[in-house]
């Protein structure tokens, strides 16, 4: 029952975040003026006449709090509006755009925890040895590069000459995992890997550090006297307590994985819905831009309840109250 | 006598032997003193810093760099920068030291023009975001109470919010513009060093010499700033220099996203966006930009690792250790003595201890 109060308590303070974000990002778009986009939109040639007819089409010469109640009360009906473009609406376009974001996010956060956790249980395990500072080398270098760089390196000098060369296995764009499992691979490896590559140094940094420490507790000593072998140590009772700060540090990341995705999206052209928003900035479509922020802000709140659930899961120290 | 002992007084005269100084030489030394000692013994670190010296001059002297090519930084070559088909030349092609870009540019002086851009982003970012961050925390850890949640609470808001995503909705309101770049990169880095010094505060503030400044009738503010302050610019020091990579990442991939520094003017983001396009025709139009980017960020972290390790007094018996085993190794004691020669040394070290016990 406690998990049932608590989950609601998270889900109300989390509304309460989605409505700040939105309510922020809608006032900040009002801190132009509305002519300019509705010139945009009319296009260059338009008499005052069309322009004046575009800002009453799109509802840009209401009072502002007009606008507002309007915006939210449609937000509450799950309605994130129209793009000033296309008139399309813009959950259809995010939810058509959704499948290769969630893609690259799931099958990406899986891959960099594994190589992350992976790569920094070996280092730290063998401290100082050949492998330990290779790895702290490609760490390094991992922290330095931007996901975009990775990511046109591996396009240019792993897709590019592959593909030339009549391998077709690797591919741009996207394909969805209906179109079988061969080609979705194909399609999402090379942006798993970019988004794996920028996010995994942090955590194989983390949990090295981390587990080297832990390594170093009386407990640890206490399981090898009791004559546990060295697997069990290290992964019952080294890496287990060794996780709580990589999963806390986890919650943190999830706002930048988000950052991560767009870029991810634009270098590989997957069409997701940050590579949208990225156009839609061109463009100024409001609509859009507001819909991906509160998208976005409602993913950071639910994916730190589950990271805060899974750390009271791991922690037995943690009460969930 | 034990092997313990033994180990030791042999260890005393091997010290006395390689002329390490005795009590009555030695000297006191700042803390400061001592980091830069440490710093200046490790070569990693020392060739990060010189690296970084030789970017910030290249990028003062970059328009020095370009009367000397003779190529103006925004202005296309189209008669010798481009081949027949209209391509970019190669480097070292009619005094393209590093070949053009795809307008015919010469890309060596948008290079450096683009350091510029990049290295001005990172360091007056980092610079108002350490003193913003500094101010935040040690109110947020002093003053604690209501003025404590606020700000811990605002600090963990802007941590977990994603920051391109704000930037894209700045962008598309502002106009890309570099004052947008540095106001959203300092937005978002001033709470990670909030978060940091308010820790510290928090214990710092419980000793007694500040309770003895407080009793000689110091304010708040002399305390926070004059007794406080001083004792925790060694961990922002460390972070300062780790934000700055982080900086120019970003600002190369806002700049990258078109949401940053716009054409003409180059920036290594906005040039490594257009090279995307030509990367079978001019591979180093990709590789040159990508290269000075990554040394720079490289060296930047490379040289945070460095300070951060110079500065944790477990690091000068992690190279204490060292020097006693390779003394120990030179010498012909046996083995036990070796073995408790290693405890006595590595000690605090749990990379050490950690290794297979």
């Amino acid at each position: 029952m406690a998990l049932v109060g608590y989950l609601i308590r998270r889900l109300l303070t989390g509304i309460i975040v989605v409505w700040l974000v939105a309510t922020i990002t809608f006032f900040l778009f009002f801190a132009r003026p509305v002519y300019t986009v509705a010139r945009q939109i009319a296009g260059h040639a338009a008499t005052p006449q069309v322009i004046q007819e575009a800002i009453n089409n799109l509802g840009l010469n209401k009072p502002i709090m007009t606008q507002y109640w309007h915006f939210l009360n449609d937000l509450v009906h799950g309605n994130l509006g129209y793009s000033y473009y296309t008139g399309e609406s813009v959950d259809t376009m995010l939810r058509q755009d959704l499948p290769p974001t969630i893609s690259l996010v799931i099958g990406g956060t899986i891959l960099w925890l594994i190589v992350g956790l992976a790569v920094g249980v070996i280092s730290a395990t063998r401290a100082r040895s050949v492998f330990d500072r290779v790895a702290s080398v490609g760490v390094l270098i991992g922290l330095s590069m931007p996901a975009f760089v990775i990511g046109e390196l591996l396009i240019g000098y792993v897709f590019q000459p592959l593909y030339s060369h009549g391998f077709h296995f690797f591919n741009t764009g996207y394909a969805g995992i209906t179109s079988g499992i061969s080609p979705f691979f194909g399609h999402m490896i090379l942006p798993w890997i970019t988004l794996a590559t920028i996010q995994a140094a942090v955590y194989t940094r983390l949990s090295r550090g981390q587990l080297l420490e832990t390594l170093g507790e009386d407990y640890i000593r206490t399981a090898r006297s009791k004559g546990l072998s060295e697997r069990r140590v290290i992964f019952r009772h080294g890496v287990r307590a060794a996780l709580t700060p990589v999963l806390s540090q986890l919650g943190v990341d999830m706002g930048q994985l988000l950052g991560g995705v767009v870029v991810v999206e634009t270098v590989f052209g997957l069409g997701g819905i940050g590579q949208i928003s990225v156009e839609a900035v061109d463009q100024d479509n409001l609509p859009v831009i507001i819909g991906f922020v509160i998208i976005a802000a409602i993913f950071v709140v639910i994916a730190n309840i589950v990271v805060d659930l899974l750390y009271a899961a791991l922690d037995p120290r943690v009460r969930i109250t | 006598m034990s092997a313990f002992t033994e180990a030791r007084f042999e260890a005393h005269e091997a010290e006395e032997a390689s002329g390490i100084p005795q009590p009555s030489q030695v000297q006191g030394r700042t803390q400061w003193q001592l980091t830069w000692m440490r710093l200046r013994s490790d070569k990693v670190s020392m060739i990060a810093l010189v690296v970084i010296v030789i970017m910030i001059i290249l990028a003062i002297a970059a328009p020095a760099i370009a009367s000397l090519t003779g190529h103006a930084v925004n202005t296309a070559y189209p008669v010798n920068g481009e081949n027949a088909d209209g391509n970019p030349v190669p480097p070292g092609t009619n005094g393209f030291i590093l070949g053009t870009d795809s307008t015919g540019r010469d890309l060596l002086v948008r290079i450096l023009y683009g350091a510029r851009i990049s290295l001005f982003v990172g360091i007056v970012t980092t610079l108002i975001a350490t003193l913003l961050g500094v101010g935040v925390g040690l109110m947020a850890g002093y003053f604690g109470g209501i003025i404590d949640t606020v700000l811990a609470r605002f600090t963990d808001a802007v941590l977990a919010f994603p920051y391109i995503v704000l930037a894209l909705a700045l962008a598309a309101v502002f106009g890309p513009s570099l004052t947008i770049i540095v106001v959203m990169i300092t937005f978002f880095s001033w709470a990670g060093i909030a978060r940091i010094v308010r820790g510290q505060t928090l214990s710092i503030k419980e000793k007694e010499y500040i309770e003895a400044a407080r009793s000689l009738g110091a304010g708040p503010f002399r305390i926070m700033f004059f007794d406080i302050l001083p004792n925790l610019l060694a961990p922002v020091l460390v972070v300062a220099t780790l934000y700055i990579p982080n900086a120019v990442v970003f600002e190369s991939t806002l700049s990258y996203l078109t949401l940053g520094i716009q054409a003409p003017t180059p920036s290594w983001g906005n040039m490594l966006s257009d090279a995307q396009n030509f990367y079978q025709v001019a591979w180093w139009y990709l590789v040159f930009p990508a290269v000075a980017l990554l040394i720079t960020t490289l060296a930047f972290n490379l040289l945070g690792d460095g300070i951060r390790d110079a500065m944790d007094p477990r690091t000068e018996r992690l190279i204490a250790a060292r020097r006693l085993r390779r003394r120990v190794r030179r010498s012909t004691i046996k083995r036990e003595n070796k073995e408790a020669l290693e405890s006595l040394a590595v000690g605090g070290t749990r990379a050490e201890t950690g290794k297979k016990g």
